[in-house]
């Protein structure tokens, strides 16, 4: 019964939205207030529908009623309480009514924060945003409905698949999909400056928190999603380029873009047509992703439900979204051209070079992903792109793009020269060289000129960040909200390259064979099997080995990796050991048994690899800082043309 | 300089950069690219010597060899139609058993045996490499063979094989 109200939930919501997208645009094509006032009505009855539907599918996984089809194929009495609650979204049906649940509370958070803003640019924001609803609504309803009946009822679910069954993988799909959803806003904005055909730079302030916020959601999701595929899949690798991985990756380095030349738009006027385009290539990006991974067209381990028809119809309705934002961008572009001009050493150089390189990246990820999939179609051959493709290519625009970061956080707005820093830039470029010897030598040891690269620009951009704010205090400016999560931001950047640099050069791993008693070396560490046992655990049995680490005759850890078998599903599953320090991790996991009682055992060395993660939620934690400022709050009155546009409703 | 000047310096800059950065990525994708072969193409002879490559099949029943405490495995490769001995040093995949799909990345040795440095397994019981499926699809049309058939199972997405759970039509 609570299964049928949930979809009448999502039915009704379906209606609203449908309201919403038409009195949104119609309110603010014929400028009629109570249409306008019936849109935010409308926002807030889908989002209560929305969030009806929701809550009733996971009261269905709360209360194991496994004569729900989905329930029954995701879920299983013995799960665990919290799991039972993530494996709402532990497939294709369940995770799209999150997104669905998703946008809408990011609709309902433009009526909410959007109280300053013209009445007509927020009605058609909502509007445009009540079409992306409507297509989703419409999806789930009529493809992925997860309320449908099983009859006769299930005795017992099949399970969440164990690879979710983990707190991290749990929580990563809502926050990856708040990023992704997030650019849904920027879009909209971009819409609805299209069809006003007028973008004051007050508009950019206007979309900056939203774009931001989106991104940092991103941010914290695919690290998320990096730091599960280390310890749970049992490889020990922090990123595969893997086309779902891919998926997420483009999204997030134009949503880098996108920031950025933003930031001009608003403090210049310029790039306005780029900006534009941005908003509409990001949100873009995540409906191709969306239709990568549940479409099937890709071959992934992460892809975890995938159903060609499904594709089709995100592919049609992201076609209908994408094209008509892209004739009317083609349409009013024109409109939005800027005759303010710039020097090359300027700010807004760095950031068109900071633009053009991510855009470049992208367009390279972009190639290596969907090349083999037109090759494939088009019956011509079955190919791949390796990972050491995207990983050499990648740094050719990324390392540039790194390196262009240090003079373009030093340089000023519009006229500028490298005189005035050309001391500080010297200075922070020997300190770099200088820091990145004495840690690839003195540390660790010479491994190779990439490697100093990597050193060099990890230490000069952290420098960067930190002597900017300084300087800027010291010249008597004040630090605005914007300008510390700017630096905490290219401080967490930095953080990251040191991190990668150094796991990928100074990283070991081996595979072996261990049995009781038998040890073996890994760099200056001993490893010692001390026992196998088996465990049980709620909804799983497994073999747990010991693992002694010591390093020059001292205890360093035990670990106690684990090799499971869920009841249920029967896959084996690898809980891999690791001891985890800021310096260094020690990565144990169990392959399978050998028959005379020793284990392949895989084991890995991994400096520094907490930097990595760690790098990107001090990127996200910038982010945050940004959104705060305070001139995001302010009621906007100079602009005397969105004053005119307010007034005039 | 006037600024138009300027302009097309920066814009010529920018097309050098763009320009010598897809070539690099080209002829790096030339190197990099992975062909993915079927058991049948290796044992014709279609798969090159000494590059790397992808195979896929399903790995036929009781081929799994490995001596006590090695690493050393030894199993055989069929898509149902040619067979391909494959070696592979290290741990294998959690999903990895007999008679499961899977794809080797790695190269053929001298005496025909695949040398793999990489074996994948996909996360989902029911999967079968796509060259796999499309073999079996062709046999199955021509002859109606033994094997079994791609698709029955994935049309029915989980539902048949919970195997104390499974929800009873």
């Amino acid at each position: 019964m609570i299964v049928e109200l949930g979809h009448f939930a999502l039915i009704l919501a379906l209606c609203l939205t449908l309201a919403q997208a038409f009195f949104g645009l119609g309110g603010a094509a014929t400028r009629r207030p109570h249409w306008i006032a019936v849109t935010r009505r409308a926002v807030a009855g889908q989002f209560v529908m929305t969030a009806c539907a929701f809550a009733s599918l996971a009261y269905a996984f709360y209360s194991n009623d496994f004569s729900v089809l989905y329930v029954a194929q995701n879920s299983n009495s013995q799960l665990p309480t919290f799991y039972r609650f993530a494996a709402v979204w532990g497939a294709h049906e369940g995770s799209l009514l999150l997104w669905l649940l998703v946008l809408s509370v990011w609709t309902l958070a433009v009526t909410a924060f959007s109280r300053n803003q013209p009445e007509i640019m927020i009605s058609r924001v909502l509007g445009v945003l009540g079409v992306i609803s409507v297509g989703f609504a419409l999806f789930i309803l009529l493809t992925s409905s997860p309320f449908e009946r099983l009859w006769p009822a299930a005795q017992d679910g099949r399970d969440l698949n164990p690879l979710l069954q983990d707190p991290a993988l749990a929580i990563h799909p809502p926050i990856l999909y708040t990023g992704y959803v997030g650019f849904s806003v920027a879009f909209a904005f971009a819409v609805a400056a299209m069809l006003e055909g007028k973008l004051e730079s007050v508009w950019a302030r206007w979309v900056r928190p939203w774009a931001t916020m989106a991104w940092l959601f991103l941010t914290v999701g695919i690290a998320l999603g990096s730091w599960w595929a280390y310890y749970e899949l049992g490889w020990g690798g922090w990123w595969f380029w893997d086309s779902v991985e891919n998926a997420s990756f483009m999204p997030w380095l134009i949503g880098t873009a996108l920031i950025h030349s933003l930031a001009v738009t608003e403090k210049r006027g310029l790039f306005k047509s780029w900006t534009l385009l941005l908003s509409i290539s990001a949100f873009s990006l995540s409906m191709l992703g969306t239709f990568m991974v549940r479409s099937g067209i890709i071959e992934s381990v992460h892809a975890f439900a995938s159903d060609p028809s499904r594709g089709l119809f995100i592919l049609i309705f992201m076609g209908i979204c994408v094209g008509t934002a892209l004739a009317l961008y083609a349409w009013r572009a024109p409109n939005f051209r800027s005759n303010v001009g710039f020097a090359v050493v300027s700010r807004e150089s760095f950031l068109l070079m900071n633009n053009i390189l991510l855009v470049a990246a992208t367009a390279l990820i972009l190639l290596g992903t969907l090349y083999p999939v037109f090759l494939d179609a088009l019956k011509l051959d079955k190919i791949s792109v390796g990972a050491p493709w995207f990983a050499a290519t990648f740094l050719i625009p990324i390392l540039p793009m790194v390196f262009l970061m240090v003079p373009g956080m030093h340089a000023e707005w519009k006229h500028a020269s490298f005189g005035r820093t050309k001391n500080l830039l010297l200075g922070v470029a020997g300190a770099a060289v200088v820091l990145s010897l004495l840690l690839a030598l003195g540390v660790y040891q010479w491994h190779s000129v990439l490697t100093m690269v990597g050193f060099i620009a990890a230490f000069a951009v952290a420098l960067s960040a930190l002597i900017e704010p300084v300087t800027r205090l010291r010249n008597g400016h004040s630090l605005s909200a914007s300008i510390v999560g700017m630096s905490v931001a290219h401080f967490g950047l930095a953080v990251f390259i040191l991190g990668v640099t150094t796991v990928e050069s100074y990283h070991l791993e081996t595979d072996l064979s261990l049995k009781p008693g038998s040890s073996a070396q890994l760099g200056a560490y001993e490893l010692k099997m001390n026992s196998l046992r088996n465990v049980a655990g709620p909804n799983y049995e497994a073999v747990e080995s010991e693992v002694a680490i010591t390093r020059a005759g001292k205890e360093v850890a035990v670990l106690h990796p684990q090799k499971r078998t869920y009841r249920v599903q029967t896959n084996p599953m690898t809980e891999a050991g690791i001891d985890a320090g800021w310096g260094r991790d020690l990565f144990v996991a169990m392959g399978d048994p050998l028959g005379d009682g020793s284990w392949s055992m895989r084991l890995q060395y991994k400096p520094l690899v907490r930097f990595i993660w760690l790098g990107a939620l001090i990127i996200a934690l910038g982010g945050g800082i940004s959104v705060t400022d305070r001139r995001y709050r302010q009621r906007v009155t100079a602009e005397a043309p969105a004053k005119a546009a307010a007034e005039s409703i | 300089m006037t600024a138009r000047q300027r302009r097309m310096v920066l814009v010529g800059v920018v097309l050098l950069a763009v320009g010598g950065a897809v070539g690099f990525a080209l002829k790096a994708f030339q190197d990099n690219l992975q062909y993915f072969y079927s058991p049948s193409d290796v044992s014709a002879g279609k798969a090159p010597a000494d590059r790397l490559f992808r195979v896929g099949g399903m790995v036929t029943e009781g081929s799994f060899k490995r001596p006590s405490g090695s690493l050393e495995a030894h199993f055989v490769l069929t898509d149902y139609a040619s067979n391909v001995t494959v070696s592979y040093t290290g741990v294998l995949p959690d999903l990895f058993r007999e008679g499961q799909g899977v794809i080797c990345r790695g190269k053929l040795g001298a005496n025909g045996v695949f040398v793999a440095e990489e074996v994948l397994a996909k996360h989902d019981e029911n999967y079968m490499p796509p060259d796999v499926a499309e073999t079996l699809k062709k046999q199955h049309a021509n002859n109606g063979s033994a094997a079994p058939v791609p698709g029955t199972s994935s049309a029915t997405p989980g539902l048949t094989n919970g195997p104390t759970a499974g929800p009873t039509t």
